[in-house]
């Protein structure tokens, strides 16, 4: 069921993206986007991440091509107005970009990702635990962050605010003991406060800079109107 | 889901790269390579995504991509009113005729 899902989804992102650049309308492109990252929330719905998802569906799908539109519509000069790129700048892009997928693609399909997995697992369990410590499984985080089966809404807000549950409660219920505190040895996992209010003042910026850039000041310019 | 791997996901992410690399160097069109923009920004979305779920990132790589939609949204406002501002310049959004910095 979810492999006929993620052949849809992936189908479909690929396909979005491929007709958002080969047709010539704007608007038609501004659909075609719609399809295609409606389909990457599907994906990430599929991979587990069900408030990434929403977000996406919420900020991409519900804000940021909603702008692009009106986007369109503020600078259109005509109802069907396009800006035509040249056949031969058209055949030259095809080429070059079916030349870089097959680079990507082949350099990302030929690296044997979970054995890099173990060996980095490996590398950080002797870098952080100088003395010899049981391996066991890094995925085996039971109970709070069950990440295959969604449910990360909880944990992501508190690792935006600093606090890291899905690690550090994980780490304690490995050792058996209920208050990890009183050991004083566990470090506490870094969470994402600072950058999530840098992240604030740095949106807050730009929508002052954009609205301070967008306002309305048309310069007339005798010769040109 | 136990067939569909990991390089499943990568490879849909680097199509989506692709495609948005190819979009914006071809597009005419300002709002056209904004589009781009975004498609490139949904593969590596993608890539952190997959990552989170397969590897041993955890919840890291879905805060990762949290601040990336976030700051894509960011872009696409202020690169809208860049946008605007040249329209009310120049009477057309073509790439193609932003030579004014030229020597």
């Amino acid at each position: 069921m979810s492999t006929v899902l993620f052949v849809i989804y992936a189908l479909a992102a690929s396909g979005g993206a491929l007709a958002v650049v080969l047709s010539q309308n704007v608007v038609r492109m501004a659909f075609w986007l719609v399809i295609s990252l409606s389909s990457v929330a599907g994906l990430f719905f599929l991979l587990g991440a069900d408030f990434v998802g929403a977000t996406q569906l919420l900020i991409y799908v519900g804000g940021t091509v909603v702008l692009l539109i009106f986007g369109v519509m503020l600078t259109s000069s005509g109802p069907y107005g396009t800006i035509k790129s040249q056949p031969a700048e058209v055949v030259q892009a095809g080429i070059i970009g079916m030349a870089f997928l097959a680079l990507v693609a082949s350099t990302v399909l030929s690296v044997n990702w979970e054995a890099n997995e173990v060996r980095l697992a490996h590398a950080n369990d002797h870098a952080e635990h100088g003395h010899v410590h049981e391996v066991s499984e890094p995925e085996s985080e039971q109970g709070y962050n069950p990440e295959e089966s969604g449910n990360t809404t909880r944990s992501l807000g508190t690792a935006l605010l600093g606090v890291r549950f899905d690690k550090d409660l994980s780490l304690e219920s490995e050792d058996g003991s209920n208050h990890g505190h009183t050991h004083g040895n566990h470090e506490v996992s870094a969470g994402y406060l600072l950058p999530f209010e840098i992240v604030s003042v740095h949106l807050l910026v730009v929508l002052v800079g954009a609205a301070y850039l967008a306002r309305a000041k048309r310069r007339v310019d005798v010769e040109n109107a | 889901m136990e067939n569909v791997g990991l390089e499943m996901f990568l490879a849909v992410s680097a199509v989506l790269f692709v495609c948005g690399v190819v979009c914006m160097a071809t597009k005419r069109n300002a709002i056209g390579v904004l589009m781009g923009v975004e498609l490139v920004l949904n593969g590596a979305n993608l890539n952190l995504v997959a990552f989170s779920r397969y590897g041993s990132l955890g919840l890291d790589g879905q805060v990762m991509s949290l601040f990336v939609i976030v700051l894509a949204a960011a872009e696409a406002a202020a690169a809208l009113a860049i946008v605007l501002a040249f329209y009310n310049n120049h009477m057309t959004v073509d790439v193609d005729q932003a030579t004014d910095l030229q020597g």
